[in-house]
């Protein structure tokens, strides 16, 4: 059975779509039937993130609007087979998408796929809760901060409220990712540490990524991170959590770019 | 990756992403607001020809697109239903 999984936080800017890519990319590494689903109309950038921009036909609101079919939409992607992106369109129009267009989409696209990954917009409003709505896994992106955790509170809430599921009383799977994390000012104190996070808002976690330069270098050449460079930190958080999602119970530790000392150090068990 | 890949890849990619940028925003900025770029035009107007001769079943409609910054390549690949033999030719009589 098809899952679709929503990618959300509230907060803006904390890697909602660098998540999106490198999930989506490690599920479909792991041969999964995968598509990517950019919700952020007017701001789409997940075509970017994945190296897709110049091939972009049709997107999501053409779809929904009845201008192209969802196979005309979908773009394949060209190192991953199982990988495919549905891009958001860069209308201005905030009404581009409505509820029973975005509903026949994701029918569909249960129908072609193993996991639906959605790559919510910022925010609460509309947007954000169109891209939630269909969702039987939410995966809330959370940095170390106290802005973030605050916003990815109300997204809980959101979730367990406003969602398909939630009004059929069923309840929405959640998991964390805590991300931009560093491991050296959470030993020095300086941030939110993972235990206290994860007693604020009390969902399973999924994976602790890093703060890490290969993210950007990722970005620059269009490739979701367990793409562009498999053996480094935040790719191997990201293919862990790949692992968790597809049901498999591991220790999750904060992944290292340097062995020695430093994992030692640093691959505390939080979980 | 070793320090010395490390070093030379960071130091490559800056520039991949400036290329990839200028490509992208060169043809957003000539597409404009909401409006379909010159690409999408044609594409729609190509397949609008092809209908107006043959049935076309839009799920048999595949187009591929690739945006350069010199020249970008349009590929849409029709299934067309027997061109050509004995029954298209009848059909294409009876249009006439
Ligand atoms: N683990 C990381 N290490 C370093 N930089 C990161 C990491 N994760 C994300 N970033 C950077 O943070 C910025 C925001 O990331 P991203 O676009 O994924 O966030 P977002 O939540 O999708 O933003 P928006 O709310 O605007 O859609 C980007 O520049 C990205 O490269
Ligand atoms: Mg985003």
């Amino acid at each position: 059975m098809a899952k679709v999984l929503v990618v959300t936080s509230g907060k803006g800017g904390v890697g909602k779509t660098t998540s999106t890519a490198a999930l989506g990319a490690a599920l479909a590494q792991s041969g999964q039937n995968v598509v990517v689903v950019d919700f952020d109309v007017g701001l789409r950038n997940l075509d970017l993130v994945m190296g897709a921009e110049r091939r972009v036909v049709f997107d999501l609101v053409n779809v929904i609007q009845g201008d192209a079919k969802l196979s005309q939409a979908l773009i394949r992607d060209k190192r991953v087979e199982t990988l495919s992106i549905l891009p958001a369109s860069q209308t201005r129009d905030k009404d581009a998408l409505t509820a029973e267009g975005v509903a026949a989409v994701m029918e569909e696209l249960r129908e072609k796929f193993d996991w639906v990954i959605c790559d919510s917009p910022a925010g609460i409003e509309r947007g954000a809760q169109l891209a939630m709505y269909h969702a039987d896994v939410a995966v809330v992106v959370t940095n170390p901060e106290v802005s973030s955790v605050r916003d990815s509170d109300r997204i809980i809430g959101m979730l367990d409220s406003t969602t398909e599921k939630a009004k059929k009383g069923e309840k929405i799977d959640k998991h964390l990712i805590l991300t931009r994390y560093d491991p050296a000012r959470a030993a020095r104190g300086e941030m939110l540490r993972t235990e206290d996070v994860l007693e604020i808002l009390s969902i399973p976690l999924l994976g602790i990524v890093p703060e890490s330069e290969e993210v950007l270098r990722a970005s620059n050449v269009g490739a979701p991170v367990t793409i562009s460079n498999p053996q480094s930190a935040p790719a191997r958080a990201y293919f862990d959590a790949a692992r968790r999602l597809q049901g498999e119970k591991l220790d999750v530790s904060v992944p290292t770019e340097k062995k020695g000392l430093f994992d030692w150090l640093f691959k505390r068990s939080v979980a | 990756m070793s320090f010395l890949a490390n070093l030379f890849a960071k130091r490559n990619s800056a520039p991949v992403a400036r290329d990839r940028l200028q490509i992208l925003l060169a043809h957003e900025r000539s597409a404009g607001e909401g409006h379909s770029d010159l690409l999408a035009k044609l594409h729609q107007e190509i397949l609008e020809v092809i209908a107006r001769h043959v049935a076309v079943d839009q799920d048999k409609v595949q187009v591929k697109l690739d945006r350069g910054s010199g020249c970008s390549l349009l590929e849409i690949d029709v299934e067309v239903p027997q061109l050509g033999s004995a029954k298209s030719r009848d059909a294409d009589k009876r249009d006439a």
